[in-house]
């Protein structure tokens, strides 16, 4: 049984600290003459960038924010005054809503890119995104081409040379634009903490295989992922997955978890609906569900299977690390990696939510569904809405479908006689 | 189709005649000009999804590289809405409901390039259904500029040779695809003189005929399409048309999946004389012809690299889609821009805004619309085109 004990949340609320700081400094970069850089959370090089003394833009973040904080409805119909379709990433459109009001939202103003990198790892957008921010600023545009992960066990050496070439051709241009030279110690040590905090993340991440899981791999997920892909390589970075460690040890001894009572275990697929983030983990919560693995946590990098960047090897564990984000995998590595997740945190369901504004991630999910429902034999339950965009969120039609889908699976155990200890609750939180 | 395997185009009298063969031909979800070639032959068929699959090496492997460009608006989406969701463009769906529905038996392997996210992941989802037959995913590198794109180019179409030569038992040799680029520089000359000769006399030669001539390429040899477009400029030219007044306009948006040819006949009628498009541009991908000296990996290297037309789905480098368009429009005496995109084709979308902004800046009218492989209804399309001619010609 679960104790009384209720956790701090130091995972979250020092995530919100360090993201505030970092906006803060982001404020104020034309102020100290610093260097900006625009880079995607996917694969990003953030630690080749920092020897450079760049300051990192995430425009997904930024997306993501305004998203969290419900402005991002406002920001996607500036786009579409602009003559951005309707049918498009409601990322992009966010964040071009964004250049549109003077890039000023809830985290504050956000300086001019100096370069864009567009590091293209699982996402055509991306290319799409940066073109149009180098012509809306007039930046320079470097172009980081990240080959996706086809099958087989091993990554592909050509990919990665290909990949190690064009970041030496980058950190010409970097040192060009910044007018600081290229230090390799400074890029050793930064993935030396890139690599300490993987190792913590990953510790986090394996914690859901107890029962209950002291963690959320999803919904909570998304709030400790986040220091990981926006301050990887530096100390801070490191000090947090500590902290966030010492919290998960700490439920774990208490035998607690993000819920009152675990009831059902998912692996969830797919990002979350930003704008109605609360409104949808309710709709889980009422039923007693956590996730135990996501996919979505792997969107910046997939470390679990044991990849860390590595100081003896700088430019290349980079490159490896770009190759393997979850949306540049192949769909049958994919589709192993869910098999997998299902198998190793025991889950009774695997939850699909796609996302029009995501195609990377979402065409094949319907696929992934048959393959799961119908081959693997795991209940599957698929809902749609989007990542940014408000306009797609149905609350009740989803609530429906949530409910009509732990209704059965719990059904199903009782007709297998498995205890099911208690009816849904209005609130299964404990936090 | 019952002219598919015996050279119908030599028997074609008139112009309108071989127009209303081709057109059957390109609509047709049969294939009949691939299967009879595979029977006539004993070889592979390979489909090819747009843009830029360098069909010259499935040739050059002694297989007929077959575009892939959706069902044409001639099937329902039955099947295929299981497995891929309802917001993804047309031709992902419709091409994998002709696989689904049994209407690729015919296929050997299928080479799916990097051209998009939708084209991405449905590789993935065309190998978990469909075990017969090889999918080829090639990366197609976007950083064009940097030298280790040559190196890593090359890499992938060796990789691609050696998948080619593994299922069809014949090499790529260097003397066959020689051969091979050499008839494609033929097919794209052919292809350019039509695209001439419409924009000199645009009624002479309407979009929409030449649409279904171009069209047949996907599915017959490049030998035998040179011989059809041989016959179709000769015919063409004989044939009479009357003179009338129409904008000359460009067409952009269209380069994958493709517009229903009743669309293109609406523009026709609206009062558009369409003399630059980008529809199929699957065909004739390359700006110049490929060198037939040297290297011809490397000479395919370097065309992918510096000589595509250019899309919304490759990176231009140092190269300027406006600037591109805009110098075509220059060269071209064009007076208007129709953006027609797919519905939901983000990288045609995204690059309709930009290139439409440059468009406003040279003072160059633009329409926008979007359409869909199965569109049936075309009068909004009409009114908006009649509306745009209008303007040009008596306000422009």
């Amino acid at each position: 049984m679960a104790s009384n004990y209720q956790f701090q949340n130091t995972g979250r609320d020092l995530q919100k600290d360090l993201l505030g700081h970092w906006y803060k400094r982001l404020e104020d970069a034309p102020k100290t003459g610093t260097p900006v850089a625009y880079l995607f959370i996917s694969g990003n090089i953030c630690e080749l960038l920092r020897c450079f003394g760049f300051e990192i833009v995430f425009p997904e973040v930024n997306a993501l924010q305004c998203g969290i904080k419900k402005v991002a409805g406002n920001m996607i119909l500036k786009a579409e005054d602009l003559g951005y379709s309707s049918d498009v990433c409601g990322y992009v459109k966010n964040d071009i809503g964004l250049v549109a009001s003077g890039n000023r939202g809830p985290f504050g103003t956000m300086p001019k890119p100096d370069l864009l990198v567009c590091n293209y790892s699982g996402c055509n957008t991306y290319i799409k995104w940066f073109e149009a921010l180098a012509e809306l600023y007039g930046a320079r545009f470097f172009m980081l081409d990240v080959p996706y992960r086809r099958t087989g066990e091993t990554m592909r050496p050509e990919d990665l040379h290909y990949v190690v070439k064009q970041l030496e051709q980058l950190a010409q241009v970097c040192a060009e634009i910044s007018g600081n030279k290229f230090d390799m110690d400074k890029l050793r040590e930064q993935l030396e903490y890139a690599r300490q905090a993987e190792e913590l993340w990953v510790k986090i991440l394996h914690s859901a295989k107890n029962r209950p899981s002291p963690f959320d791999a999803f919904f909570e997920a998304v709030f400790f992922m986040a220091p990981i892909y926006v301050l990887r390589g530096t100390k801070e970075c490191v000090d947090y997955y500590q902290a966030a460690w010492n919290e998960i040890e700490e439920r774990i001894q208490h035998n607690i978890g993000p819920l009152s009572e675990e009831r059902f275990r998912v692996v969830m697929e797919g990002p979350p609906p930003w704008p109605n983030f609360r409104n949808f983990w309710e709709l889980f919560k009422r039923w007693g569900v956590v996730s135990v693995a996501s996919t979505y946590s792997k969107v910046g990098g997939i470390w679990d299977f044991g990849m860390r960047h590595d100081p003896s090897r700088p430019m290349e564990s980079l490159a490896e690390y770009a190759v393997n984000c979850y949306t540049n995998w192949d769909w049958s590595l994919r589709r192993s990696m869910l098999e997998r997740y299902a198998k190793e945190y025991s889950a009774d369901a695997l939850v699909i939510h796609s996302v029009k504004s995501c195609r990377a991630f979402s065409v094949g999910q319907a696929d992934v569904r048959e393959h799961f429902s119908k081959v693997q034999g795991l209940p599957t339950l698929f809902v749609e809405s989007d990542l940014a965009d408000p306009r797609y969120f149905s609350e009740a039609q989803l609530r429906n479908r949530i409910d009509a889908f732990f209704e059965s699976l719990e059904h199903r155990r009782m007709a297998s006689r498995q205890p099911v200890t208690a009816a849904p609750t209005k609130s299964g939180s404990a936090t | 189709m019952n002219g598919a395997t015996d050279h119908f185009w030599e028997k074609a009298q008139r112009w309108e005649e071989l127009v209303e063969q081709c057109r059957a031909l390109a609509l047709d979800v049969q294939f009949p000009t691939v299967q009879a070639w595979k029977q006539r032959t004993g070889g592979q068929a390979v489909g090819c999804f747009p843009v830029y699959t360098p069909q010259e090496l499935i040739t050059a492997a002694g297989a007929l590289p077959v575009n892939l460009f959706g069902a044409r608006g001639q099937i329902d989406i039955d099947h295929a809405d299981s497995r891929i969701q309802s917001f993804v463009c047309s031709i992902a769906r419709s091409t994998l409901e002709l696989g689904l529905a049994g209407h690729l038996k015919w296929l050997d392997g299928f080479v799916v390039p990097s051209i998009c996210d939708v084209a991405r992941n449905l590789s993935g989802v065309w190998k978990h259904n469909f075990t017969e037959g090889f999918l080829f995913y090639m990366h197609l590198p976007q950083n064009v500029d940097s030298d280790a794109a040559k190196t890593y180019y090359r890499g992938e179409l060796e990789r691609l040779c050696d998948c080619l030569s593994d299922k069809t038992g014949r090499p790529v040799a260097e003397a066959p695809l020689r051969k091979a680029i050499s008839v494609f520089n033929r097919n794209r000359s052919l292809l350019n003189e039509l695209g001439a000769r419409r924009s000199a006399q645009p009624e002479k030669w309407p979009s929409s005929h030449i649409y279904a001539i171009v069209a047949t390429g996907n599915v017959l040899s490049r030998e035998e399409h040179n011989a059809l477009l041989e016959r179709a400029l000769a015919l063409g030219e004989a044939s009479l048309r009357p003179k009338r007044d129409a904008v000359r306009v460009v067409l952009r948006g269209a380069f994958c999946e493709q517009p229903p040819l009743e669309l293109l006949e609406v523009l026709e009628d609206a009062g558009c004389a369409v003399v630059d498009d980008d529809l199929q541009i699957g065909s004739r991908f390359f700006l110049e012809p490929v060198a037939e000296t040297g290297d011809p990996l490397n000479a395919l290297v370097e065309a992918y690299l510096h000589g595509t037309v250019l899309t919304p789905v490759n990176n231009p480098g140092k190269r300027s889609r406006n600037d591109d368009l805009l110098d075509r429009c220059k060269k071209k005496g064009i007076q208007g821009i129709i953006f027609a995109s797919p519905k939901f084709c983000e990288p045609a979308l995204y690059d309709a805004v930009l290139l439409r902004r440059a468009a406003e800046r040279s003072s160059l009218p633009t329409l926008e619309f979007e359409y869909e492989e199965k569109m049936s209804v075309f009068e909004s399309v009409r009114m908006q085109a009649e509306t745009f001619v209008e303007s040009i010609l008596f306000f422009s």
